[in-house]
């Protein structure tokens, strides 16, 4: 197979798409927002829960390919327990590295796991699918109802 | 490979692929390092080198304004956008060039009609019938319509294998209905709708039906005398020529009833502050300067056309189809969506277990340019219970080399989403 294929659909992508992490509606939530790809058709809802500004719970569902719903698996996993301003640090970062402009190494490590999505950058018309879980998480945050990655 | 077509009337004519590939430079390029097998046709077709070259000797040698100079320039872009609308004519056999009015595209003739014949004779409580296959531009301009006068929208229902329910159809029709606007070939599904009977069943209720010709002019011969439509619409880029330029065909009893959409040059014939005439057919409906260069070179896209023969085109894009859909259709785990008897054009599936979108990049990977999402047509996606499906759609440049290729392709995304 082809080697840009496999780096951008990445074993831990393919994972969290066919085992989404809290792909699930959240009773107990003081957060939410949907967001929408209007051009694809993908939709997803974002459902968070914040005490004393730390991210205590976060869950997602919704419709998308395997970037946009893994990306909002991973970001489910990584973002519980952050305070607020970590998670607005987490996704400039993550912002800048699917779009190709990172060139730190150290930025890189302070990614973590979501390194998986560097492929990303190699396809701009992918950006979108990979920030879409991150653009409706912010709109959560910020009780915005709706949000669109056009 | 040439294939020789055996009919009477065109046995003079080949249809020889490897001469038509050559007419456009853009098939010649790498992709990903693969060959270009471009199969979204339905977005829009690749144009051939006279199309391309027609632009560029525009604007080297004729570019100047139309309809409004006694300079030499003048009068030979005039006549060459002129030879456009007689070239139009004679391709769908309209009856005379007043008929034939120059838009921005399909989704500009939808508009104007929605607009004028919307504001002449919609009022409160009158009814226009779509269909649930229709594309968004087919479906949004009569919303508004139907909003501003307070008029309803009635939609005729599809059933699985995504036809038109003909029954529910009929139930649809009453006294208030004031039109009927209907796509002739589905964007997304594929399918080919019987328009002949659907405009019988109109008329014999005095209602007038638009045709949206979009999918339909660039596969197989279309005669608006014959299916007796009212109005018809196309774009030029989908049938070779360049974007920004389309065309509503409408007849001229009906088309001299309605009042202008736009205001502006072009479209008067005196202008004062206490009375403004306007001008005749077609120029009632072209107000302001024209995208020139686009409707001269339509015209060039229709001399192609015509240099292979429409019927050629189709027995061709026909066998290709054939072909295509009995192999894609074979794939194990591959849900075709949209089976209809009569199909053309366009193979829409899912592939079980993976988003449209990863296919589509995957094979992008192999140099195969395809379609991903709602191809705006939502409601039928919503009728299939689907975010989105792939799509193929063929041109007449493509072939069955093209067709296993992709088939190999699809089979790969399954190595990628075990």
């Amino acid at each position: 197979m082809n080697l840009d294929l496999r780096e951008l659909y990445q074993q831990v992508i393919l994972d969290h798409n066919k085992n989404p992490r809290n792909f699930k509606i959240l009773t107990n939530y003081n957060h939410f927002a949907e967001g929408y790809n209007p051009l694809c058709g993908d939709k997803i809802d974002i459902y968070v829960l914040i005490e004393s500004n730390i991210i205590k719970d976060v869950s997602f569902v919704g419709n998308g390919c395997a970037i946009s719903k893994s990306s909002a698996s991973l970001m489910t996993t990584i973002l519980k327990g952050k305070t607020e301003e970590e998670a607005k640090q987490i996704f400039e970062n993550f912002h800048v590295m699917i779009t190709g402009k990172l060139n730190e190494e150290k930025s890189l490590e302070e990614l973590g796991k979501l390194a998986v999505f560097q492929g990303v950058k190699e396809f701009p018309a992918r950006v979108k699918c990979a920030s879409l879980a991150w653009h409706t998480f912010n709109a959560a945050v910020k009780n915005e109802k709706t949000v669109t990655t056009e | 490979m040439a294939i020789e077509i055996d009919n009477n009337e065109k046995k003079n004519r080949t249809f020889d692929i490897d001469k038509i590939r050559n007419d456009f430079p853009i098939l010649k390029q790498l992709i990903n390092g693969k060959p270009l097998v471009y199969f979204d046709n339905a977005a829009t077709t690749q144009k051939p080198l006279s199309v391309i070259n027609k632009i560029e000797s525009y604007y080297k040698e004729i570019n100047s304004n139309i309809h409004r100079g006694v300079h030499t320039l003048s009068q030979r872009a005039t006549v060459e956008y002129e030879a456009t609308r007689e070239k139009v004519m004679r391709f769908i056999n309209a009856e005379n060039l007043s008929e034939i009015i120059f838009t921005k595209g399909t989704t500009d003739s939808i508009n104007l009609v929605a607009s004028s014949f919307g504001k002449k004779f919609v009022k409160e409580g009158d009814e226009i019938i779509v269909s649930q296959m229709e594309h968004h531009s087919n479906i949004v301009p009569w919303q508004m319509l139907c909003e501003e006068k307070n008029a309803h929208l009635k939609v005729i229902p599809i059933n699985d294998s995504g036809e038109l329910i003909i029954e529910e159809y009929e139930k649809l029709i009453t006294e208030k209905t004031k039109l009927v606007s209907i796509v002739y070939v589905s964007n997304s599904l594929g399918t080919i709708n019987p328009v002949k009977e659907i405009i019988k069943i109109a008329h014999s209720k005095n209602v007038p039906v638009l045709i949206d010709a979009a999918q339909a002019i660039q596969h197989f011969k279309i005669d608006v005398k014959e299916l007796d439509c009212d109005f018809l619409c196309f774009s030029g880029h989908k049938v070779y020529g360049p974007t920004g330029i389309g065309v509503l065909y409408g007849k001229q009893a009906l088309l001299e009833s309605m009042p202008p959409y736009q205001g502006g040059g072009d479209m008067i014939r005196s202008v004062s502050f206490s009375k403004t005439v306007y001008n005749s057919l077609p120029a009632k409906f072209e107000a302001g300067t024209p995208n020139i260069e686009a409707g001269i070179a339509l015209g060039t896209a229709f001399d192609y056309i015509n240099s292979i023969g429409i019927e050629n085109i189709f027995d061709y894009e026909t066998d290709l189809f054939n072909y295509a859909n009995e192999k894609i259709l074979a794939i194990d785990k591959l849900i075709p969506i949209g089976t209809a008897k009569n199909k053309s054009g366009t193979i829409s599936f899912i592939l079980d277990g993976v988003h449209p979108h990863d296919i589509g990049t995957i094979l992008d990977f192999d140099g195969v340019a395809i379609r991903t999402g709602h191809h705006c047509t939502q409601p039928v996606m919503e009728r299939f219970n689907l975010p989105a499906t792939a799509r193929i759609s063929f041109g007449l440049y493509n072939t069955k080399e093209e067709v296993d290729i992709a088939i190999k392709s699809i089979k790969k995304v399954f190595e990628v989403f075990i």
